[in-house]
């Protein structure tokens, strides 16, 4: 299935990524900026909720444009 | 040279009107465009023609010379409706092409610059929808900065940069096919979707990429090539080369539009001075690799460059970036701009991020901000990849209305990076920059509207009461024009006559 395959590289990466993670120091700014953003996260899809257009599949499915450059 | 040259981007918008059973493209455009024109510019008496007219006649040190049009003014004065087109007082086109609402912004001399003009487009996209909320025409006008409507077509974000004309095209090629093909981990705006009709639903990182289909070629249609060699300077053909960049992605994220022309910039000049003779990173299937970036989220494929040597997008982007430090180093040591170490440094910084976890650009980079959201919804909602709903979030990533569109809010929330304010952005769109000849452009039209039979790139055409022809006062060096070289001339010329007369004598 088509979707899968990008859900498992996705999987298959994050224990690196972890291991990774982990060696950069937890002061590092980095380290600080993604758990905020992180943190934001949950409350952002709250947001965004509301502004998602209503049908998702009538709004994706009309969007068609003539080619262009 | 640093990151600064003479540079711009055009870029057509997607256009809908919802509710609507059939959209006429064309006509929406029409409408559009002409929706701003009669709300930001009601003083005007007329509304100048883009002049097409090619000249190339003496030019002196201001940068302009002048020579009478051969064109009846009659020819020029009534309101063509079917080209529908607005020359702004920042010195950049409005206008529809393509099927298509497109914004050329002014030309402009660095990465900062493109990105402020850029986002003033936007905005002058975004007040022309709003006008059509209330022109009793139809139902309103929506805008997407983004490629592709994920079916089959695609519409572009180019980008040009003025390059020394003595510069061997196929150096150009050599040189700008491998960093095209991997600039994408940090300019793509991120796309639901493989294939151009998008028949297998996987997330990629460009809009852009699976429209390409050749390697250097004319098109920018269909066939589209890496290389563009369109070679259309609307300069001194001579001298210059505008190079015609139509790889890239429509960006809402700042920091991936500085980005994206701040390294192009570096990488011009670099290869203008000869700095990368003797050094060679051919890949082996541009359009293959091209493909296999774009398609890796994870920036681990490998890449077959000449010599045997198999390289991730990272580690060549890395050593570009190498080498362009030791260019600056030696060519600027510690004189070098504060612009050009800027993009340097940022361009290291979000290399060593991406090789870390791409994540970490979420608040840089456009496509991870928009992968970003997808993976929340996809977790929060058990999502698959094929949900309308994560293909409705690809889409209202790049809906330019502030209150809708998902990368603005990102913004609003401090999660996307801003470089401007909205006061910022608000006075690039009605003003001009003041260095290169844009400057000329908008405040001639700003202060003399209604004496402007047309203008275009490298001219402007005066239609004065007095006098029975036109006069083009051809433009046709983009470094002048700028303020330090007229503003004497403009404010001693309270009329569009007696700025002729100063320019005659």
């Amino acid at each position: 299935m088509p979707g899968q395959e990008n859900v498992e590289r996705k999987s298959g990466q994050s224990p690196q990524d972890a291991i990774e993670e982990s060696e950069v120091s937890a002061s590092s700014n980095d380290a600080g900026r993604k758990a905020a953003l992180d943190a934001d996260v949950d409350a952002l899809l709250d947001e965004i909720d509301d502004v998602l257009e209503v049908n998702a599949e009538q709004f994706v499915k009309s969007f068609v444009q003539k080619g262009g450059q | 040279m640093t990151v600064h040259r003479i540079m711009g981007i055009e870029t057509e918008y997607g256009i809908t009107v919802p509710g609507v059973r059939v959209m006429n493209a064309m006509a929406s455009s029409t409408r559009l465009v002409n929706a701003y024109s009669r709300n930001e510019v009601k003083g005007r008496q007329r509304n100048p023609k883009w002049d097409y007219a090619q000249e190339s006649p003496l030019r002196d040190a201001r940068g302009f010379d002048m020579s009478r049009a051969e064109a009846d003014p009659s020819q020029l004065t009534d309101d063509d409706m079917t080209m529908a087109n607005v020359i702004l007082t920042n010195g950049a086109r409005f206008y529809v092409d393509h099927s298509h609402p497109e914004y050329s912004s002014p030309e402009i001399t660095g990465p900062r610059d493109a990105v402020l003009w850029d986002r003033a487009g936007m905005l002058v996209m975004a007040k022309a929808a709003s006008y059509t909320t209330t022109d009793g025409v139809d139902l309103p006008v929506l805008l997407y900065k983004n490629n592709t409507d994920n079916k089959g077509a695609s519409y572009g974000t180019h980008e040009n940069y003025l390059m020394n004309r003595a510069t061997p095209f196929a150096s150009i090629v050599a040189w700008l096919t491998p960093f095209f093909i991997t600039r994408q981990i940090f300019t793509g705006a991120g796309r639901l979707g493989i294939g151009q009709e998008s028949k297998k639903m996987a997330y990629q990182l460009s809009q852009r990429a699976d429209f390409f289909e050749a390697e250097v070629g004319l098109e920018t249609t269909f066939r589209r090539p890496i290389i563009n060699t369109r070679d259309e300077p609307h300069c001194d053909a001579d001298r210059y080369r505008r190079l015609h960049v139509i790889v890239g992605d429509a960006n809402m994220s700042d920091t991936a539009t500085y980005l994206k022309m701040g390294t192009t910039a570096l990488l011009l000049s670099m290869l203008e001075s000869g700095f990368l003779h003797g050094k060679d990173l051919t890949v082996a299937d541009p359009i293959r690799a091209m493909y296999a970036v774009s398609h890796d989220i994870s920036l681990k494929q490998r890449i077959a460059l000449s010599g045997d040597r198999h390289w991730t997008a990272i580690e060549i982007q890395r050593e570009l970036w190498e080498w362009a430090a030791l260019y600056c180093e030696a060519e600027y040591g510690a004189d070098i701009d504060t612009e050009t170490r800027d993009v340097l440094q940022l361009w290291g910084e979000v290399l060593d991020r991406l090789d870390r976890d791409p994540m970490d650009c979420a608040d840089v980079l456009d496509w991870v901000a928009k992968l970003r959201l997808m993976e929340a919804y996809r977790s929060r909602d058990s999502l698959d990849w094929s949900s309308p709903q994560l293909q409705a979030i690809d889409l209202q990533y790049s809906d330019i209305r502030p209150e809708r569109g998902l990368a603005h809010r990102l913004e609003q929330r401090g999660q996307l990076r801003r470089m401007f304010s909205d006061q910022e952005v608000e006075h690039a769109r009605l003003h001009p920059p003041v260095d290169t000849r844009a400057y000329f452009r908008g405040e001639c039209l700003r202060k003399y509207p209604d004496d402007i039979a047309a203008a275009s790139w490298d001219s402007l055409v005066f239609d004065l009461p007095e006098r029975e022809s036109l006069i083009r006062v051809p433009t046709l060096e983009p470094n002048r024009g700028t303020k330090a070289l007229v503003d004497g001339l403009l404010s001693q010329a309270n009329t569009a006559a007696e700025l002729i007369a100063l320019l005659s004598a």
